[in-house]
């Protein structure tokens, strides 16, 4: 309850007359100041979610009434082979977008942090870059990146005699989930550096050289030393990208569309498909509370983990 | 925090609870309406009407006629609708076919409905709109104006419903559409000389085309929807147009299990083995696919009518139009088509007549000749003739196939989720991942899970 502690009048701390409550202890009048805000949340959030749990309870069209089925849209969740298919694809999208971003993303920390590179505020601006573009060129241009004829990708492992590499990026069943996912690490491991690059230079100069002394190499410099002093960043980049990973839609609707049938869709996806193409607002709304739960889960546990390696 | 606050949380929390939960109570969509009785009612109530009699009027006119042409015919008439009657306003709210698809339902059951929407042929939109009652049935004035004979009877059975929502293909008409759209084939002219005349010659020329190094069909699935209209248009020429359209419309006993649409999905799973589309067809767009036939490779392209403007201005008389040949020659033509989506009457509209009068005035026969200068293909019986070209190919074949009535609606109007169901499945067929017949199952099983429920 920082907030209402902010606000005591200054007077009532330096007072601090006996039988009155200490300083910084909340006061009646401190909901009064939180209600604008949470009118807010209410209004916009809660609300809104609320909603879609009650109407997730109904096989409903958006249109005529709807039918009270209770949990059986939360039972199709898991016995529908396409919803069941489009979370695990989220979880295999999770390591493109979170796992191998914040590996990249340590391994460019690690190397800025053993030495003073030039001109290194316009690197970390330039691989910080894909973060700055909207989601959806970025997948419009990655489409024609991918483009099987006439494609970047393909013309240059053509072009340095690697033909033998060229792949029907999209259109493959087994090629284009991570194809996709490769366009989310592209994403997301500018996002991950810039992180880790500001916390680095937060560690103390003192211990690289206290473990220099000791003669450790670089690999135990990295885990002795960079690796436990970047712990939070490391929680704010996996809770951030997973979020990414999990509630992606962008990439995956324009890319591929969900396909080669099915091959490539994710929950997010779904939910649009069922909520506002085929009339399924009652399931569309089960997947979207069953993501957010996930999601919730996942971002919690995550700081769980982190707050106790902390300690 | 100590343990004396800690009611008023919980009366904070109980107030926003409360809050949430009266946002909910009600399951939502409100309560059942009778339609069918709303229906009768509106049917009894039309008539047409001297519109410079009716007042004041402004109507609002959602459509997705935003490209090219169809921007340009919908402009200019209705221009002419409101010189011809000044006391009418028109109200146009354009909007992407996506994006009209996405919101019209939410806005036709909100407070201020539009009065005139284009409402898409099928269950996804317009059998919905209907089974909420929210469209008006047509009937009356389908009688007062005539539009009996201004279309041919298949096209005005793709916009008719049962008034409940659950016949789809009969029942009352919801709606007219301006343009007619044939998914056919396009060829190279210079490549291909003589056109097939039946299907085993067009196979033969994909088959020569393939030895001479060409693409035969160029072809991009990566937007699915290219699959349905490759496999329609091999469909057609195995299966009976009645048994289609019997499955297209959920007609009592129809089935996708039948030996013919194996047949016709074992030939285009072999035409895609022996490589008769473009390399990689699965991940390459639309867009690119038709592109390069543009530029001058391949022989074929299965697409529809909407690429004519851009071919021919890409290829001038190079690029030739022709319905796919059927099994034996000079058999009536088979072809998959449809037409634009229909302009349908809100049921909230407070001038359900001016809005008749409307739909009517943009498909009269005087349309019909905007709709051939702004180089569009009218639905409607018309006598204008466009100047030559791929353009006369194309509506040469529209007339015919009218005549014949040999147009097979897409597969993808059978059910809500079909377009989902049919266009993974096709993807999955081409990319050699299911068998012929485990494909038909699989498409039936999807399609059975709507019928059962009607």
């Amino acid at each position: 309850m920082s907030i209402p502690a902010a606000t005591l009048p200054a007077r009532a701390r330096r007072r601090g007359r006996a039988g009155e409550r200490p300083p910084g202890e909340p006061r009646r009048i401190a909901y009064l100041y939180v209600l604008p805000g949470l009118a807010v949340f209410v209004a916009f959030v809660l609300l809104p979610l609320v909603h879609s749990a009650w109407i997730s309870l109904f096989a409903w069209d958006g249109i005529t009434p709807g039918e009270w089925v209770a949990l059986d849209n939360y039972e199709a969740v898991f016995t529908d082979p396409d919803l069941r298919a489009a979370f695990l694809h989220s979880l295999i999208l999770l390591v493109f977008y979170s796992v191998i971003p914040i590996v990249i993303g340590l391994l460019l920390a690690a190397a800025m942090s053993r030495s003073r590179v030039r001109g290194l505020a316009a690197f970390r601006t330039i691989l910080f870059l894909p973060q700055v573009i909207a989601l959806v060129v970025v997948a419009v241009m990655w489409r024609m990146i991918y483009a099987p004829a006439g494609g970047l990708l393909n013309e240059s492992l053509s072009l340095v005699g690697l033909g033998a590499l060229t792949q029907n990026w999209l259109g493959d069943f087994d090629i284009a989930l991570p194809a996709v996912g490769l366009i989310g690490t592209w994403v997301m491991y500018g996002l991950a550096m810039v992180l880790f690059t500001a916390g680095v230079q937060k560690i103390p100069q003192s211990l690289y050289d206290a473990a220099r002394v000791d003669g450790a190499g670089p690999v135990r410099e990295f885990f002795a030393v960079t690796l436990p002093g970047l712990r939070s960043e490391m929680a704010v980049a996996l809770t951030l990208t997973t979020i990414a990973a999990l509630r992606n839609f962008d990439l995956v609707y324009i890319t591929t569309g969900g396909g080669p049938g099915g091959a490539t869709s994710v929950p997010a996806f779904e939910v649009y498909e069922r909520a506002f193409q085929s009339g399924e607002v009652g399931g569309a709304s089960a997947v979207g509370v069953c993501l957010a739960a996930v999601i919730f889960l996942l971002a919690f546990g995550i700081n769980r983990i982190a707050d106790r390696a902390a300690r | 925090m100590s343990y004396a606050r800690r009611p008023h949380l919980a009366a904070l929390l109980t107030i926003v609870f409360a809050v949430v939960l009266a946002g909910c109570g009600a399951s939502p969509g409100g309560d059942e309406a009778d339609n069918q009785q709303q229906a009768e009612q509106a049917k009894q109530n039309s008539k047409k009407i001297d519109v410079t009699k009716a007042g004041d009027v402004t109507l609002t006119v959602w459509d997705q006629e935003v490209r090219g042409g169809q921007a340009k015919q919908i402009k200019q008439l209705n221009q002419a609708f409101q010189s011809k009657y000044p006391n009418v306003t028109i109200k146009r709210v354009a909007k992407s076919f996506d994006d009209l698809n996405t919101t019209l339902k939410l806005a036709a059951s909100g407070p201020k409905a539009p009065d005139v929407v284009q409402a898409n042929q099928g269950r996804q939109v317009m059998g919905q709109l209907v089974e909420g009652g929210l469209l008006t049935p047509l009937d009356a004035y389908e009688e007062a104006y005539g539009w009996g004979d201004r279309y041919s009877s298949v096209l005005l059975d793709l916009n008719r419903f049962s008034d409940d929502g659950k016949q789809f293909g009969s029942g009352s008409l919801y709606g007219l559409s301006q343009m007619g759209e044939i998914v056919g084939v396009f060829y190279n002219k210079e490549k291909v000389t003589t056109p097939p005349a039946t299907f085993a010659e067009f196979e033969q020329q994909l088959e020569q085309a393939k030895s001479g190094g060409d693409v035969p069909i160029a072809f991009g699935n990566l937007d699915p929807f290219a699959g349905i209209h490759e496999y329609q248009t091999v469909q057609n020429q195995f299966v009976d147009k009645e048994a289609i359209r019997d499955f297209v419309f959920a007609k009592e006993g129809a089935s996708f299990t039948s030996s013919e649409n194996q047949d016709a999905a074992t030939k285009l799973q072999e035409w895609a083995d022996k490589g008769y589309f473009t390399p990689d067809f699965n991940g390459t767009g639309y867009d690119p696919a038709w592109q390069q036939f543009a530029k001058g490779k391949g022989h074929f392209l299965i697409a529809g009518t909407w690429l004519t403007a851009d071919l021919a201005e890409n290829m001038g008389d190079k690029v030739g139009f022709m319905l796919m040949p059927g099994q034996e020659e000079g058999a009536p033509p088979v072809s998959l088509g449809g037409e634009s989506l229909p302009f349908a009457v809100s049921s909230k509209t407070k001038n359900p007549d001016v809005a008749a009068a409307y739909i009517d005035f943009i498909t009269n026969a005087e349309a019909g000749q905007v709709l051939v200068d702004t180089n569009n293909l009218p639905a409607m019986k018309t006598d204008a003739q466009p100047s030559g070209g791929v353009s006369q190919e194309v509506q040469q074949a529209w007339t015919t196939l009218n005549d014949e009535q040999g147009l097979v609606p897409y597969l993808d109007y059978a059910t809500p989720t079909f377009y989902d169901d049919v266009s993974g499945a096709i993807q999955r067929l081409l990319g050699g991942k299911v068998q012929p017949g485990p494909f038909t199952e699989g498409v039936q099983q999807d399609y059975s899970k709507f019928t059962e429920k009607l």
